[in-house]
């Protein structure tokens, strides 16, 4: 094993525990300690990416592009990165984007949709970015699958591809085997990015380094989606006791975990219950708080929501038909109430 | 040619082409089909042609030109290939319907603003969600202004062909575009995201309208039930899943209730599957404008004779 290049998102991740609520201030306080701390990718976006700012996700309060361009001042050695969906957000986004201070841009798509993303690498390779591909709930196809989508992104210019376990419903060999596929095949770096939904973010990300993974993310405290992401400061420590720190400062992260990240967060991200259903039925991480709220206003569990989702095969960014089954839902248990009314 | 029709043609032979193709031969309303163009002679759309009797050619927009009685054609190409065909048709006196997204002429959305372009001669009809989605945001704008719509497309990933994906930002801009200019919301935004289940899923659209002020919802209630009822006699699988329901959102204007609309598309099997709602929307949308217009002519021309 080799020590990992580390990307740090929890300034999009977190974006979503966040309600995409980040101020200028608080993205200041941790790029600086981020960068401080040896950490060489810093992403900063909406949880779901460049213009994710909408009524289907919920709207930022700060403007992406003018926290793009903090990060960017506040970092002195950490590259600032941008998460991008296409079918959300745009090429013109991405100009934006690159305008406002990123050099690195993530390009995610649905694990089996790799082909939109090729106007968006194009054009990230003409404006002299470095390129990440995102194959989202890589949980959902195999291996052999996804090391051919992983091969369109190699191909459109991609110069690292990620195997992203948006649903946090991998087990340590789902991951390893998935990123061993993708360094079988491809010639540029393998990337992994995991959540916490079964309790496997760490262990994950180390399955995904022993099968060869070049790059991992994390963020500080775990927060992100779901219940939230391989903690920042823990993969540090850990790699540190592995003999892979590459450079991290394990006590700087654990000070910019507690002291700064802390807290601001709203809730920890934990997998209990609704976060645990999660990653048990496979869908996007990002639905819990929409499922929640759903779940409260139509009087529905957010649990069996989650899993009928699962059982409809969505996928990444279909926050909409949390309602959709809901309603349906909610109706169903009307009928059954009438039903036994009767009896 | 029969007096009370009008001759049309088909330009591409591709999916879209072929759907279209069983639309008018099924309800062809005051049209003939006269021609199917493609440029592709062993393409499945041109041997279907062929097979039911219709006039083909794999020379595409010449043989049109050749032929001065067909008045309207419907252009199933690409945007690049369109723009090259909008001059041409242009030039030789025939109206385009345009499927494409090289938008050359004024958008269209049947129910809500082709009486204003029926003198057009090119109509371009935006994009699958746009059709789709834009009648429903109209039929809120109507009964109360509109500071903010927007859409969430989802479509099978079978029925996503090629030029989609490789110009999946052209749709979202262009819808968005559609959502201002025809459907009347002063700022609007548009998603697309493409669903790989196995079975495929039909087309689902969700609508997010929030009013400028305050509304009275049954207004809006009675006219998005009016608005589903009119794109129905063309799109027959268009239909809402649920009633609007009506949620209070944190948005930049501050707490605002929001109308949400669930929409279904199933398309009606013509040539493409049930589950492409997405593409049987704008072959639906195209034979109802061809219709319009069609009549239109015949009424021009009994004026003139």
């Amino acid at each position: 094993m080799k020590a990992p290049r580390l990307t740090d998102t929890t300034l999009r991740d977190g974006s979503h525990p966040m309600r995409h609520q980040f101020t200028r201030e608080q993205v200041a306080s941790i790029v600086q300690a981020l960068d401080r701390a040896g950490v060489p990718v810093i992403e900063v976006s909406h949880g779901d990416g460049l213009a994710g700012s909408s009524l289907q996700y919920g709207f930022s309060h700060t403007s992406e592009f003018d926290l793009i361009e903090t990060a960017r001042s506040h970092a002195e050695r950490a590259k600032i990165a941008a998460l991008m969906l296409p079918g959300i957000g745009t090429r013109q986004e991405l100009k934006e984007a690159v305008a406002r201070g990123i050099q690195v841009v993530r390009i995610a798509t649905q694990c089996t949709e790799a082909d939109v993303s090729e106007q968006h690498f194009g054009l990230a390779k003409e404006l002299g970015l470095e390129t990440v591909g995102f194959l989202m709930m890589a949980h959902m196809r195999p291996p052999e699958a996804l090391a051919e989508q992983a091969k369109l992104m190699e191909s459109y210019g991609a110069d690292c591809v990620y195997i992203v376990d948006s649903a946090g419903a991998m087990l340590p060999s789902d991951a390893a085997a998935r990123v061993r596929a993708l360094k079988e095949a491809l010639s540029v770096q393998v990337g992994f990015h995991a959540h916490n939904n079964l309790g496997l973010g760490i262990g994950n990300t180390l399955a995904a380094l022993e099968a060869g993974a070049d790059q991992i993310d994390g963020c500080l405290r775990g927060l992100g989606a779901g219940a939230g992401n391989a903690a920042t400061e823990l993969l540090a420590a850990v790699l540190d006791r592995l003999g892979l720190n590459p450079g991290l400062d394990v006590f700087g992260l654990m000070d910019a975990a507690e002291y700064i990240v802390a807290p601001i967060m709203p809730f920890q991200p934990f997998p209990d219950r609704d976060a645990i259903t999660i990653g048990y039925a496979g869908v996007y991480s990002t639905f819990l708080l929409h499922a929640k709220r759903a779940g409260a206003q139509y009087g529905v569990d957010p649990r069996e929501i989650l899993v009928e989702l699962g059982r409809r095969q969505a996928v990444a960014g279909q926050e909409d038909w949390i309602i959709d089954v809901a309603l349906d839902l909610s109706r169903r248990h009307t009928a059954g109430t009438r039903k036994e009314s009767r009896l | 040619m029969q007096a009370d029709k009008v001759k049309v043609a088909i330009l591409g032979s591709g999916n879209i082409g072929a759907d279209l193709m069983y639309k008018l031969l099924r309800q062809p309303g005051p049209m003939e089909l006269a021609l199917v163009a493609g440029i592709d002679p062993a393409s499945e759309g041109l041997a279907r042609a062929r097979q039911l009797g219709i006039a083909t050619s794999a020379n595409g927009i010449e043989a049109i030109l050749a032929d001065p009685e067909i008045r309207i054609v419907f252009d199933a190409t690409s945007a690049k290939a369109h723009v090259r065909h909008a001059k041409l048709l242009r030039e030789s006196g025939r109206i385009a319907i345009d499927l494409t997204p090289a938008a050359r002429g004024p958008y269209v959305v049947p129910p809500v603003n082709l009486g204003e372009h029926l003198r057009a001669a090119n109509v371009n009809l935006i994009t699958c969600g746009g059709q789709a989605t834009i009648p429903l945001v109209y039929a809120v704008s109507r009964v109360t202004p509109v500071r903010y719509a927007e859409m969430v497309s989802t479509v099978a990933s079978r029925s996503a062909g090629p030029g989609t994906r490789q110009n999946i930002d052209e749709f979202t801009f262009t819808t968005a575009r559609g959502l201002e200019a025809i459907g009347g919301a002063q700022e609007a935004k548009a998603i697309i995201i493409l669903n790989p289940a196995n079975p495929p899923i039909l087309m689902r659209n969700t609508i997010y309208v929030m009013p400028e002020g305050d509304f009275d919802e049954a207004a809006v209630q009675d006219s998005v039930a009016q608005m589903v009822a009119d794109v129905q006699h063309y799109v027959p699988g268009y239909r809402l899943k649920n009633l609007p329901v009506v949620e209070r959102r944190a948005t930049p204007w501050g707490e605002r209730p929001v109308i949400i609309m669930l929409l279904e598309v199933e398309g009606a099997g013509d040539f493409l599957p049930p589950y492409a709602g997405n593409l049987d929307i704008m072959t639906a949308a195209a034979r109802r404008v061809g219709e319009l217009f069609a009549a239109h002519l015949l009424k021009t021309m009994e004026v003139t004779a």
